[in-house]
């Protein structure tokens, strides 16, 4: 117990000299800002432009489309501002920054989550609230407290879910020790294409996104208990359930550090 | 002349060496194609009236886009051309006899080039064996083929142009990043990128056709499926070659502009 109240103490002073060091260069933080809100901004308005053409897609209008995406896109933001030590994992351990982390009395998980905490993804969640809160407004949903139980859930068991990909990218690291581009394919991937739910990709990818990677857990089924196509109350859990995903991610990495030979100079 | 082209043959060389890097680019941009294509095929179970171009020549679209991405994202840019003004390397080349424009020019032409020759044709062949209105169709005839493969010439050479200026602009601004992102993500979105020109309203499309952006990627490859009549072809090409001239031309005036009173960053 005194330990995790330690490491939460030095996590917090890890995003302090983040947020500080960050702080410096305050015209670089807020074109970084900017830009991550145009690049996710582009893919709205790929949605309002179709939108102004077809009126559904697979049954979902753009109010419902739009909550769904903008609860995947807070996830995923959030996700990476805090695992983005992660994420950038391949540069430090060719740099040999690892052995750095290794020789300290601290676990490795926390300082690599300490590394790097990226504020700069706020032009995006920003972007998300937005849309999240016109989505609300216009989709006319009789909200209850399990609908918004459901929708607190969706933004829990998502961001585990892409800290957990993240975590798995960096455990590749260990044994490919470059960076996996392909990887990019499930983390950006899953940002630009789980904008529209997860139905519209076709059976085949729903089934894989269930069982595999759990993205349907936190965006298909939920979205669907909210707007009230499915009643079961299993479907407000389910989201957690996609944290499963940290655990054979977290097993990789501590493969990875085990078998962890210096590289660098 | 010849000097230029020999810098674009041994960029072009030195590109083609990447080819690891090229698998996983294959790998990225058929799971992209491949996702686009379904949400496009989702919209048009809704309504297939609604679809301004037909679905195999939407499919076409996105196939062709991605087998070429290399071409037309603007976002691909030397990081070399950038590091050289910021960290004053450039110093090097005003020693020589050679223009600034021409040889970065004929650089960013070979890069783009080398990276669409090691990922286009292994995207293209799968795509083309995709069941019928999902994959890559025939061209509409040889002509449209000819027209394609000219129009995608003159898209590459718009694309580059276009790119030119950021670099030029790297000289007056020095911090890049903020321009860069958004000339990028306009262009992206503008040149059909996004979604293809012809699914925006019809008001928007007329004014988005005239832009430069339009010069670059939707030309070849709504002319390639043949979602363009005779007229409308004629017209875009013409546009291409003026926006060519156009961005040339300034893209020359500025960087002798900014030649002249050129600061050597670094030390």
């Amino acid at each position: 117990m005194k330990k995790i109240i330690s490491d939460i103490k030095l996590y917090k002073h890890y995003i302090s000299i983040n947020l500080r060091g960050m702080m410096q260069y305050k015209t670089s933080f807020f074109l970084s800002a900017m830009g991550q809100f145009l690049i996710s901004f582009n893919v709205f308005l790929g949605i309002f432009f179709l939108f102004q053409r077809f009126s559904k897609v697979e049954g979902f209008t753009y109010s419902q489309v739009l909550l769904c995406f903008s609860i995947l896109l807070l996830e995923f933001s959030l996700a990476e501002s805090f695992a983005r030590g992660f994420d950038t994992f391949s540069e430090m351990v060719r740099q040999g920054e690892f052995d750095r982390i290794l020789v300290r009395p601290r676990g490795e998980i926390l300082q690599v989550l300490g590394s790097n905490f990226e504020l700069t993804r706020i032009g995006r969640m920003l972007q998300a609230l937005v849309m999240f809160v016109y989505g609300v407004s216009k989709s006319g949903i009789d909200w209850n407290l399990l609908k918004i139980l459901t929708v607190f859930f969706m933004i829990l068991g998502g961001t585990s879910l892409f800290t957990g990909l993240f975590i798995l990218q960096a455990g590749l690291c260990f044994f490919t020790l470059e960076g996996l581009e392909i990887m990019n394919i499930f983390t950006d991937g899953a940002r630009e294409f789980g904008k529209y739910p997860m139905e519209v990709y076709g059976r085949k990818m729903l089934l894989f996104t269930t069982f595999l990677i759990p993205y349907s857990l936190v965006q298909y089924y939920p979205l669907l208990y909210i707007l009230e196509r499915r009643t079961s109350p299993l479907y407000v859990v389910l989201p957690l359930a996609a944290a499963w995903f940290l655990f054979p991610s977290l097993a990789l990495w501590k493969l990875g550090v085990r078998r962890y030979t210096s590289s660098g100079s | 002349m010849k000097k230029y082209f020999s810098f674009f043959r041994l960029r072009f060389t030195l590109g083609l060496q990447y080819r690891v890097a090229a698998l996983a680019g294959i790998a990225t941009q058929f799971a992209w194609g491949f996702m686009e294509v379904m949400i496009f095929a989702a919209f048009y179970r809704g309504d297939k009236n609604a679809f301004p171009m037909s679905l195999s020549a939407t499919c076409s679209y996105i196939w062709l886009g991605q087998g070429f991405l290399a071409f037309f994202a603007t976002w691909m840019m030397d990081n070399e051309i950038f590091d050289s003004i910021l960290k004053g390397n450039i110093a090097y080349e005003l020693c020589r006899p050679i223009d600034i424009y021409n040889i970065w020019f004929s650089k960013s032409v070979a890069v783009r080039l080398s990276r669409a020759m090691l990922r286009c044709f292994p995207i293209l062949l799968v795509a083309a064996f995709l069941p019928d209105p999902y994959g890559l169709a025939k061209p509409e005839s040889c002509l449209h083929f000819f027209l394609f493969i000219l129009t995608l010439a003159l898209g590459l050479l718009v694309t580059a142009a276009f790119c030119m200026l950021i670099y030029i602009l790297t000289f007056y601004t020095i911090s890049p990043q903020g321009l860069r992102i958004l000339f990028t993500s306009a262009a992206d979105f503008f040149s059909g990128g996004v979604i293809p020109l012809p699914f925006f309203p019809e008001p928007v499309q007329k004014i988005m056709e005239l832009l430069p952006f339009a010069a670059m990627q939707n030309v070849s490859l709504r002319i390639y499926s043949g979602s363009m009549e005779t007229d409308e072809m004629k017209k875009a090409i013409l546009l291409q070659l003026f926006w060519l001239f156009i961005l040339i031309f300034t893209g020359k005036i500025l960087c002798r502009q900014a030649e002249k009173k050129i600061t050597v960053q670094g030390g």
